[in-house]
């Protein structure tokens, strides 16, 4: 495959400036009376290496959220700043550039490749990104190197998130955007899981953001943003996030 | 009007969901419904107006030729078995000269008594009026050649008549059933312009002729019960002292023989050409309600969970099905009345009927709804059948994941060279390789089609080339009425700007072998010929040499001998014997059953040594206007041909007549190859939106996720070409066969840029479909698409 490719020269300024600044943000589905406010104006700023945990009731506008930072979605209204690119005007073809080289993606649901293998489910990555690490590395992150040649049918739940992990990190993201990336799962695979998402965060220094249900998870965060309602109602720092294996549902 | 049922509402919104995709059905069975329309209604209206013209214009229903018979001979042969009526007329050819035509027009002139009352072949008058008995210069002209030239009533014309110089005047333009198909003598194909046809006062032809007090044709008609067969042998019989050359059948003279093939040839294309299209369209739908029930499982679930019977479940489907049906059939309906009256239209051309019966045809409408509901509910069947047999409690849970640990067969180093998503399209055509293969084999049925049409053209052309540039490679080819010696040819080969002269010599005759019989002609070639040649299949001369007959493959066939054996022949003209010939050899023909000798032993045989039918010509082209000229000043001569004309019109007329019909032909081929891609890209798209969705949010751009889609289409595309290419052979070797007639072999040639062609049709129709569901690609909305599980 040879295409043209956006290439998008975000300054990264070092210091600890937010790496994220929403100002503003409001995302309205549909039109008139039946129309559904999703986000009724949020704003935020994100420090750069940060875990954040977002919480809130479904429909509170949390995944509306991350949608719109991860570049899969628009804000009707409002600004919205990665370091000092204001992403919020960026066309479709310069938002599919952000995220390729700089927005990593974990879902519910895994999302893989059922017809590739879990190394070359990595590799989808790996081809297109300007600076990644190997397929095989990613997969040593997660533990997962004795099973890069299994396709997906072949691996349990736990382990195909572990995947969708390493996909994600791969290219070495600026950021990591977890969507429910424990929801699918028991507890005792969940707690693999948010291992893997600490150690990547503090080993790569990869801004994580991860939306749960389960409140417990908020412990392991350096901080914890509360959804309701469209909004943010509450913003919690944590001086002392516990490690991974101490969290409990 | 009472509210539709939540199940009936479902129908039509599941229809509008998929509106793309029932479009592209509905126009795939449209196209074979219109198809299947168009030729039955054509076939219809040709053959009734054909018999509503014998009928109302009392067509004859036997001819017998003889050189000069007396009147009272009528009366015998109306006491003959099975004869309702029979007129006496003079037939004479001669040459009818046009001002600003160079060239001798061939003509045929009939005796014609205007106070007769419902005559056996009565004219059709279109202008002009009758011709009086009072005036003996008076005629009648056929229409399109009057068309050709301009010519109106009032006007006159030039003829030479048995080599005398006549001026006539028209009385009126006429049609007639015996030209409806006007073929000039000696070739096969007609050329308004180039082939006259009058009528003139008996008194006018029996002093033309020399045939005071006698006839030179019976013209008769049967009773329905009669056998044509025996009468025709009593006929032969009773006219043999009269110098018949043998009576024919109207089943074997000329313009109704013609007529009679074209039907049979439009029959042949309709059966072979409606299943292909309606197969393709089953298909389809089998792929699109495969996929519709599985999406619904959980649905289907849920309804039987409620309490819905199986039944209804089925039906459910069913008219889901249906509502594609009716739409394909009715459009395809419209489509087949409106393209039948416009090819009817173009029929005209070359068969011309005074009226022509062409109507909508109501009483198919329920048979396309019924094919196309049949073709549809065959394509459904099991898909629907899956809905039903479905248990409640197997329904609501998702089907199992799809395990590709399967190997593709390719190695892992090929696979190593590959990026991801293109080993994502080798593993999901090798996970699914049947489906994979019905869309490979739809795709080819496209490209079949289209080969199908292109081999067509080909062998057309080859025949032509054949035809004009190896068989026969002369500029004029001159008939004589009847043979004549030496003396003829040596005339002709004086004139001015003739270059070389070729005699031939031509007899009508019964083949016979035991209880089979043909009627033919054998020809007689000159020792070395040069311009007239027997040629095989490969092209390569074939000597005639020896006492034997050298039969054309058909003929032998026919006739159901072989090399070695012995054919009997009864000649139908001169002392009329009766011959005993060896088959010295088999050629295969392309037009006609030729049968050949060397001319010398023909005439030999026949005991009239030296004697020549006609002859053919090659001419200095500057000085073709002085040779034309002399030409028509030679007595005795009954037909010029021109070759380089012959070979023109022939192009012109498969470019209008077939040609609008291959081109329509080739129009339904880029409609099924279209149809077939975007539904398998629909499919594709819909099934794998997750994963595309997924490819997205990982960066890949618009094109690169279309890619893992539309590759796979491109893949199996590709192969569908090398897969269609054999199609295509097979369908036209199929075809080929069933259109080869008497008349004419068709020969299975084919070019290979035929194949690029065609190829490049199927794929223009290929990047259309893409291009529809790049669209879709472009359009989708990633967060919602990942909301959802696979």
């Amino acid at each position: 495959m040879s295409h043209h490719r956006e290439q998008l020269d975000i300054s990264d300024p070092d210091g600890a400036e937010a790496i994220y600044r929403a100002r503003g943000i409001t995302k309205v589905y549909g039109e008139g009376p039946s129309a559904v406010h999703a986000l009724r104006g949020v704003d935020l700023d994100v420090p750069p290496g940060e875990l954040v945990v977002l919480l809130g009731p479904s429909g509170s506008g949390k995944s509306t959220l991350l949608n719109i930072m991860g570049g899969l979605d628009r804000a009707t209204g409002g600004d919205l700043y990665f370091r000092d690119a204001l992403i919020s005007d960026y066309s479709d073809r310069r938002l599919t550039a952000y995220r390729r080289q700089h927005v990593g993606f974990v879902f519910q649901f895994y999302n893989l490749m059922p017809s590739l293998t879990a190394r070359e489910n990595v590799e989808l990555v790996t081809e297109i990104a300007p600076a990644p690490m190997s397929a095989d590395e990613a997969l040593r992150l997660v533990d997962l190197d004795h099973r890069a040649d299994h396709f997906p049918a072949e691996l349990s739940g736990g382990e195909q998130q572990r995947v969708a992990i390493a996909r994600a990190i791969a290219k070495k993201p600026t950021v990591l955007f977890c969507d429910e990336p424990t929801g699918a799962l028991d507890s005792k695979t969940g707690v693999t899981v948010l291992r893997a998402l600490q150690t990547l965060n503090r080993e790569l220094g990869a801004t994580t953001l991860i939306i749960t249900h389960a409140a417990a998870t908020a412990a392991m965060a350096d901080r914890v943003i509360n959804f309701a309602d469209g909004a943010i109602r509450e913003v919690v720092e944590n001086d002392n996030p516990v490690d991974a294996e101490e969290v409990s549902w | 009007m009472t509210a539709l049922s939540v199940l009936d509402r479902k129908v039509l919104r599941d229809l509008w969901r998929i509106k793309g995709q029932a479009v592209a059905i509905i126009f795939v069975i449209a196209s074979g419904i219109a198809l299947f329309e168009m030729s039955n209604n054509m076939i219809i209206a040709l053959d009734e107006t054909m018999r509503a013209y014998y009928e109302r214009h009392r067509f004859a229903d036997v001819f017998a030729p003889a050189k000069r018979a007396p009147k009272n001979v009528l009366s015998e042969i109306r006491n003959l078995e099975g004869v309702s009526d029979v007129e006496g007329r003079i037939n004479g050819g001669g040459l009818a000269t046009v001002p600003g035509v160079d060239a001798p027009i061939s003509a045929r002139v009939l005796s014609y008594d205007p106070d007769r009352v419902s005559p056996i072949n009565r004219v059709f008058l279109t202008e002009g009026r009758m011709i009086r008995t009072t005036h003996p210069d008076e005629i009648l002209l056929l229409r399109p050649f009057a068309d050709a030239h301009g010519l109106e009533p009032g006007d006159s014309l030039a003829m030479t008549l048995n080599g005398a110089q006549r001026e006539f005047v028209i009385a009126g333009l006429a049609l007639s059933p015996e030209f409806i198909y006007a073929l000039p003598p000696g070739e096969f194909v007609v050329d308004a312009g180039r082939f006259a046809v009058l009528w003139a006062n008996v008194e006018t032809m029996e002093a033309a002729y020399d045939l005071d007090g006698a006839f030179n044709e019976a013209v008769l008609t049967i009773s329905r019960t009669a056998q044509v067969d025996s009468l025709i042998q009593s006929l032969d019989r009773l006219m043999a002292p009269y110098g018949a050359t043998g009576a024919i059948a109207r089943a074997d003279q000329v313009s109704n023989k013609y007529l009679v093939e074209e039907l049979k040839q439009l029959s042949t294309m309709t059966t072979v050409m409606t299943p292909i299209f309606l197969g393709v369209a089953i298909f389809l739908l089998n792929i699109v309600i495969t996929r519709l029930v599985q999406t619904e499982r959980e649905q289907i679930g849920l309804l039987k969970a409620f309490g819905y019977s199986n039944g209804d479940i089925g039906l459910h489907y069913l008219k889901f099905v249906l509502a594609i049906a009716l739409g394909g059939a009715l459009l395809g309906w419209l489509g087949g009345q409106y393209l039948g009256a416009v090819i009817s239209e173009i029929y005209r051309l070359y068969f011309h009927f005074p009226f022509l019966l062409y109507g909508a045809e109501w009483s198919t409408v329920g048979g396309s709804i019924l094919i196309s509901a049949s073709a549809a509910s065959l394509g459904a069947y099991a898909a629907i059948r899956g809905a039903v047999v479905l248990s409640p409690a197997v329904a609501m849970r998702p089907p199992a994941p799809p395990n590709y640990a399967r190997g593709t067969g390719l190695t892992e180093a090929m696979m190593r060279a590959l990026d991801q998503p293109s080993r994502m399209i080798l593993r999901r055509v090798a996970r699914q390789p049947f489906r994979a293969g019905l869309t490979v084999l739809g795709v080819g049925a496209a490209m079949g089609l289209a080969v199908m049409m292109r081999f067509n053209f080909n062998a057309t052309d080859y025949m032509l080339d054949v035809s004009f540039n190896v068989t026969d490679r002369s500029d004029v080819f001159v008939t004589f009425p009847e043979p004549v010696s030496g003396a003829a040819i040596h005339e002709i080969e004086k004139i001015d700007g003739v270059l070389y002269t070729e005699p031939f010599r031509s007899a009508p005759v019964v083949f016979r072998n035991e209880r089979i019989e043909y009627l033919g002609a054998i020809t007689g070639l000159p020792a070395n010929p040069v311009l007239n040649r027997a040629v095989d299949s490969d092209l390569r001369n074939v000597p005639i040499r020896g006492d034997g007959i050298v039969l054309s493959e058909q003929l032998a066939e026919l006739l159901s001998v072989n090399v070695g054996e012995a054919v009997t022949v009864s000649v139908k003209e001169g002392r009329r014997p009766t011959l005993e010939l060896p088959v010295s050899g088999k050629v295969e023909a392309l037009i006609g059953t030729p049968a050949y000798m060397t001319m010398d032993s023909l005439n030999r045989a026949l005991k009239e040594p030296y004697r020549m039918s006609g002859a053919y010509l090659k001419i200095d082209p500057e000085q073709r206007t002085a040779v034309y000229e002399q030409l028509k000043s030679v007595p005795k001569v009954a037909g010029v041909s021109l070759r380089r004309e012959a070979y023109h019109n022939f192009k012109e007329m498969i470019d209008q007549g077939p040609g609008t019909f291959r081109n329509i032909m080739a129009v339904f081929s880029i409609v099924i190859a279209a149809g077939v891609v975007y539904n398998a890209a629909r499919i594709a798209f819909i099934e794998r939106s997750h994963d595309l969705a997924s490819l997205r949010v990982l960066g890949f751009t618009k094109i690169e996720a279309g890619y893992v889609l539309l590759g796979e289409l491109a893949l199996l595309t590709l192969l569908a070409l090398p897969i269609g290419s054999l199609i295509g052979y097979g369908l036209w070797a199929y075809l080929a066969g069933a259109l080869s007639t008497e008349l004419y072999q068709i020969p299975t040639v084919y070019r290979e840029d035929s194949l690029g062609q065609s190829a490049i049709v199927v794929l223009v129709a290929a990047v259309i479909a893409a291009a529809f569901v790049q669209r879709d690609i472009n359009k989708l909305d990633i967060a919602a698409a990942l909301k959802t599980r696979e």
